[in-house]
């Protein structure tokens, strides 16, 4: 299983990795950490005539936390989050996910970019882009953009991205201390991608009733989604065990999912549903 | 001194290379002037190749040669069988490369021979190939139903029924006062090896020396094999194991590759390697379990088993592979298992269907029995209100029935008994040890959440087959001796194990054996290799033969040079003594040697026990093990350590075929199962609260040793005992499996097809009316509907 | 094209072709054959190394992304005249059988135990669940790697 032949390029800078792509005519890809795309080329099913490593690029791997937001580089590696103390409080739904992601040597190569980019609708990051209304920032020839994550994910590894565009930074708003939040996710066995999974959060007010609720789910179709059936379920409510129940049944009905040789769309639904209630009663600050 | 280097749990040899990545694997030899081979492979799983145009692919850089079935002028050889080799499989049997028509997606069509594997892989983008597609026979069923057929010329589908017979089902059934019919079924899996297959082909013209490396499992057989195809004599190959990276049965048969790129060496003068890669490797490397079986068991009331009929159907790919009968016939003859069963008529067909080919993996066909018999042995004992300990007992053959007969096999009629065992003993022990009273009140509950389930089941596992083995000694100039053997390294530590068992037969130290040189056909004059669990019952005792060769030789020699009668001279340890005090040591006799042989027609039976504690999320199907103990009697163990990592190994990889494994093909024939990620192996975090017990209680009579074979026993209960336990722990939902593997998925759906409301309650079946009622009226009904028989759960 | 890395202490140039991963060059240029391919899609983890201290996929890394890093493979985690910790408790414990897998699992585990030296059974477990062993059964390789811990342990101070 062999690569196909490529050029290769090896940008120093940002306008130059841009240019590269352009002039690549479609028919160039970035290489960020190769975790997903150098299999794919290993079976042939992507075959570059160009890429374009991005390693050299040192602005895009690092980790802001301001008040408004937790900025990632989209260089920056799933290892670099596990190593950061700060997104303990600052983002811990996000931690939690990555902890998720793949295994170990994967981890210690593959980047918030490239798997937001490579866009499998089971994979964690996409999943927690959308149920915490990331912005995408990127770069392409014509300058710089922002594109929200609802609109970010089109459909099976395919996205928003221009063929001369790239990621530059993953933009989570600020996380407040007392939110509730959960991340759950079942596969076959640990690190394989999620039969299904959800990433949730909700906020309590002086009542103690649950507003801003924020309900993701992935694995359950073409992209990750935002569930407003469960999320309806969630808000104004305490947060209770009727109320997961209800939450979870809402998220079960609220998705259509594939059947594949893992898993029947039956089973993805009802195990999502499962996946919610068992979230929201588990959901901790 | 008296060694005990037998019984030791030392430590291995062969380990030193291995922890420091010093392992000669067969991709790790690079001679001079190497060319690499990439073979095309069918893409349609049945069609006609009407041309192959290599012209594109020979303009690239790099691409030397490109080899089909043209380039063999009396037509591609064909691939003959090693075991079972009966008339009725011929027309079945593989040509090394498919000419004119191929059988199943990954037959070999095209060989490439490019200066890199990169460049051969480009190079096949670029051979135009010339098919017609012709839909493909994809299940056991179609291949029944005949209206498509592999093989025109044959008229059907299916190469061979078995029969496994004794007594008289037809009487013990009429007679019956209770019997139950059930469906079950396998999927097809495999014996995955870490490295996937290689081979490097060397052909030294000038001396007419083919040399062959990537041999493993049965190299003098393949030999044997290739010599006849390539038409050279056998002493003018050499086939050379390396280190290998596993085996279970699938690597080392002789494959397509073991004749094409010897072949490939020859046509073009250099050196050839082919290095399988993953994907082929999923497509290319035997497959093996698939079968289905609609079997019935005929009891007394109080649980005496009378008989048991049934018919199997294997599904065997496209061909019928160097030992593909194996697992088929090991279905009909052994799935009475420990177990005294009177009346026995198991019919086993054999179809061809449009999918890769099927071997042989760890267990073959008994893995698949015990599931099959092991679940319908709890069902009945639930019909009929008996302990399912108790049930298992009444029916275990007696240790005084010793020797016990297997229901003969026909045809290529072969009668096999049981050596030696007692499976009380060894349920026993199980049970104790697993504290089997206690956890058994769990059965069923609901506790926090998960349900709790247990089960126990007993196996024998056969080992040890013959018909011969060989064994080398040679003394070195130093005085030390090397060992060479017949038998096939697949990790099993045979370097350390054949060690121990040679120095404690010289009474030397371990240190003074110098080596164990393995495999390889330079090595003795006549080699049988590693399957059935053979190696240490086999090779060790032509070892034993060999020691007492070698002293006699060295008695010979001593009495030459002194003078005096062989009689007069004594051996202790490595020191030579004579009369009138002449002294020497066993340097003196450097570069005697002398082989050792073990002929054998019977088989070894290993026994023992499984139990197992599972809990199962419901609704989600996921299943997780709280205690899992397997209790193993292999007779005399010659390092306990390493049989203790057979018998985990291998129950690990009977959980893969229980829990994960699954080759997939859809409708036409491709494989959906292409990688890794698809195709689901063990992790280090899937099975967890594994324990082994081995035990030497039961040495075999039918070799010098005492041993038995102890590779697959781990293996063999897995699947049966999973899904008892996952049907005990589901009882409340009436779940009965059927079908392995036992996904969280199909959990889920049979959890959700016995949830009363749920509009899928299914009728309860039909039986003897008189088993409509529980036997025993102490017992509670069992919950949910009992007796359902058909394939949906 | 022309790479430059360190590998086991060494400094190496190699001229690669870019599709070349880094598990072919290490093992076909550099006759560093101890690192095992057994699946080139990145799942069975026999190809790890260490690359600038942490633990990858070598089939997953071209061999032109290792430009400018430091490369340590099984060999350099090996020396002829005595097995190291691990080494020794691998083998102690019976936690390989044919060796294939061996390296990969050495080499993570080191990354590890370097990194953590206290990691508990179920840690080891999570991490070493990127690593297939079809031989073992895993269990005396957790063994294996618990027993090590004691030789990472840095002194107190």
């Amino acid at each position: 299983m062999k690569l196909p032949a490529f050029e290769y390029a090896c940008p120093a800078t940002l306008a130059e990795a841009v240019a590269l792509l352009a002039a690549g005519d479609g028919d160039a890809k970035l290489l960020a950490g190769g975790q997903s795309l150098v299999p794919m080329m290993a079976f042939r099913v992507a075959s570059p005539a160009l890429l374009v490593d991005l390693r050299k690029l040192a602005e895009l791997r690092r980790i802001e936390i301001t008040g408004e937001a937790v900025r990632l580089g989209a260089m920056t590696r799933w290892r670099d989050i596990e190593d950061d103390a700060r997104l303990d409080t600052a983002h811990p739904l996000l931690k939690a996910a990555v902890a998720e992601v793949a295994h170990y040597q994967i981890r210690n190569r593959g980047t918030v970019g490239g798997s937001i980019a490579h866009a499998d609708p089971a994979a964690e990051m996409p999943g927690i882009a959308v149920a915490c209304d990331a912005e995408i920032a990127v770069a392409g020839p014509a300058g710089s953009r922002v594109i929200g994550a609802s609109d970010f994910f089109i459909a099976p590894l395919t996205t928003a991205l221009a063929a001369d565009e790239i990621i530059v930074e993953i933009r989570l708003p600020a996380w407040p201390a007392a939110r509730r939040w959960a991340f759950k996710e079942f596969a076959r066995r640990r690190g394989d991608f999620a039969l299904a999974g959800t990433a949730l959060f909700y906020d309590v007010d002086a009542r103690g009733k649950a507003f801003n609720a924020h309900v993701g789910a992935i694995g359950v179709g073409d992209r990750p989604q935002r569930l407003a059936a469960a999320e309806a379920a969630i808000n104004g409510q305490t947060v209770d065990i009727a109320t997961s129940e209800r939450a979870g049944s809402a998220a079960s009905a609220a998705v259509t999912p594939q059947s594949d040789i893992h898993a029947s769309a039956a089973y993805r639904q009802a195990l999502l549903g499962t996946l919610v209630e068992r979230a929201l009663q588990s959901a901790c600050a | 001194m008296k060694n005990t280097f037998i019984g030791s749990p030392v430590e291995r040899r062969e380990d030193l290379r291995f922890v420091r990545g010093r392992g000669q694997y067969v991709d790790d030899l690079e001679p001079d002037g190497l060319l690499y081979a990439v073979i095309l492979r069918s893409a349609v799983a049945h069609g006609r190749i009407r041309s192959i145009d290599a012209s594109a692919a020979l303009r690239i850089a790099g691409v030397h040669a490109v080899i089909t079935a043209q380039d063999m002028p009396d037509g591609p050889p064909i691939i003959a069988m090693r075991l079972q080799p009966m008339p009725e499989f011929k027309p079945f049997e593989q040509p090394v490369i498919a000419a004119g028509t191929v059988h199943y997606v990954g037959e070999p069509i095209a060989v490439v021979l490019p200066d890199t594997t990169a460049v051969g892989e480009d190079a096949h983008q670029r051979l135009a190939r010339h098919n017609e597609p012709v839909p493909p026979v994809t299940d056991c069923a179609s291949a029944a139903r005949g209206d498509r057929l592999l093989f025109e010329a044959q008229g059907t589908n299916r190469s061979m029924t078995f029969t496994a017979a004794c007594g008289d089902t037809d009487a013990a059934f009429a007679e019956a006062p209770y019997v139950r019919r059930e469906k079950f079924r396998v999927q097809r899996h495999y014996g995955l090896t870490l490295e996937p297959r290689g081979v490097l082909a060397q052909w030294d013209a000038a001396k007419g020396r083919l040399t062959v490396s990537g041999a493993a499992k049965v190299p003098f057989f393949n030999r044997r094999i290739l010599a006849k195809q390539i038409g050279l004599p056998e002493n003018a190959i050499d086939m050379v194991e390396n280190d290998v990276g596993g085996g279970f049965g699938a690597r080392g048969e002789f494959y397509p590759e073991d004749f094409l790129i010897p072949f490939a060496a020859r046509h073009v003068g250099r050196p050839v390697k082919w290095i399988e890669d993953r994907r082929e490797n999923l497509m290319a490397m035997n497959h093996a379990r698939e079968a289905e079986v609609d079997v019935e068991i005929a009891c007394r009331r109080d649980g005496m088993i009378l008989g048991l009929r049934g018919h199997a159907d294997v599904d065997m790919g496209a061909y019928m592979r160097t030992n593909g009968a194996v697992g088929a016939r090991n279905i009909a003859q052994f799935m009475s298992g420990p177990y005294a069963i009177p009346n026995i008529r198991i019919t086993s067909s054999l179809w061809m269907t449009n999918k890769t080919p099927v071997g042989t993996y760890r267990g073959p066909g008994r893995f698949e029995t015990d599931f099959f018999r092991e679940r319908l042995f709890d069902m009945v004992a639930g019909d009929l209100g008996i302990d399912r300990v108790e049930f298992r007992r009444r029916n275990l053959i007696p240790a005084s029935a010793m020797p016990y007969p297997f229901a003969t096999i026909t045809p290529f009629e072969s009668k096999d008994e049981i050596d030696s065992g007692d499976y009380q003993v060894t349920l026993d022990r199980c049970l104790a040890e697993f504290g089997w009273a206690e956890k058994a009140k769990l059965q069923g509950r609901l506790i926090d959440g998960r349900y709790h389930g247990l089960a126990v089941g007993c196996f024998i596992e056969g080992g040890a087959a013959g018909p011969k083995e060989t064994a080398r000694l040679e003394i070195n100039a130093d005085g030390s001796v090397s060992v060479f053997m017949g038998s096939s390294a697949v990790g099993q530590g045979v370097e350390t194990v054949f060690a121990q068992i040679a120095a404690d037969a010289l009474e030397v130290p371990m240190d003074r054996i110098a080596g164990v040189f393995h495999g390889s056909t330079a090595y003795v004059s006549d080699g049988y290799g590693a399957y059935h669990s053979r190696s240490v019952v086999m090779g060790g005792s032509a070892l034993l033969d060999a020691v007492k060769n070698l002293h006699e030789a060295i008695r010979g020699e001593a009495a030459k040079r002194w003078g005096c009668a062989s009689a007069e001279i004594k051996i202790t340890e490595d020191r030579i003594g004579g009369p009138d005090g002449r002294a020497a040591t066993f340097a003196t006799f450097a570069s005697l040697s002398a082989e050792g042989i073990f002929l054998n027609k019977k088989h070894t039976y290993t026994c023992g026990a499984h139990a197992a504690h599972v809990t199962v999320d419901a609704r989600i199907g996921q299943v997780e093990i709280v205690d899992y103990l397997t209790v193993v009697d292999c007779g005399r163990i010659i390092n306990p350590m390493t049989v203790r990592g057979q018998v985990i190994g291998s129950l690990v990889q009977g959980l893969g075929g229980a829990m994960l494994e699954h080759l997939v093909y859809d409708d036409e024939g491709q494989l959906l199962t292409g990688s890794l990620a698809d195709y689901l192996l063990p992790t280090a975090s899937d099975f967890l609260n594994l324990r082994a017990i081995v035990t030497d209680m039961f040495p075999s009579p039918i070799n010098p040793l005492g041993a038995k074979g102890a590779g697959e026993g781990g293996i063999i209960s897995a699947g049966g005992i999973m899904a008892n336990a996952v049907a005990n722990a589901l009882s409340a939902f009436g779940v009965e499996p059927r079908e392995l593997p036992l996904t969280p998925p199909k959990i889920w759906e049979m959890v959700q097809k016995g949830i009363p409301g749920s509009g899928l309650w299914p009728a309860p079946e039909r039986h003897r009316e008189e088993c409509d009622r529980p036997l025993n009226p102490s017992l509670p009904a069992p919950a949910g509907p009992r007796g359902r028989s058909g394939s949906a759960g | 094209m022309q790479v430059s890395f360190e590998v086991n202490g060494n400094n190496v140039s190699v001229d690669v072709e870019p599709r070349m991963t880094l598990a072919d060059c290490l093992r076909h240029m550099l006759r560093l054959t101890g690192t095992h391919v057994g699946c080139e899609h990145g799942v069975c983890g026999a190809c790890t190394i260490l690359v600038d201290g942490m633990a990858v996929r070598a089939c997953l890394m071209l061999a032109v992304q290792a430009d400018g890093s430091e490369v340590i493979t099984i060999e350099g985690l090996s020396n002829d005249d005595a097995l190291t910790p691990l080494q020794v408790s691998f083998r102690r414990h019976h936690a390989l059988q044919c060796g294939f897998c061996t390296p990969g699992m050495i080499v993570t585990a080191h990354a590890l135990l370097s990194e953590e030296p206290d990691a508990d059974a179920d840690r080891i477990r999570e991490v070493l669940s990127g690593n297939l062993c079809r031989c073992t059964g895993y269990i005396s390789i957790i063994d294996a790697v618990l027993d090590a811990r004691a030789a990472y342990k840095k002194p107190a101070p």
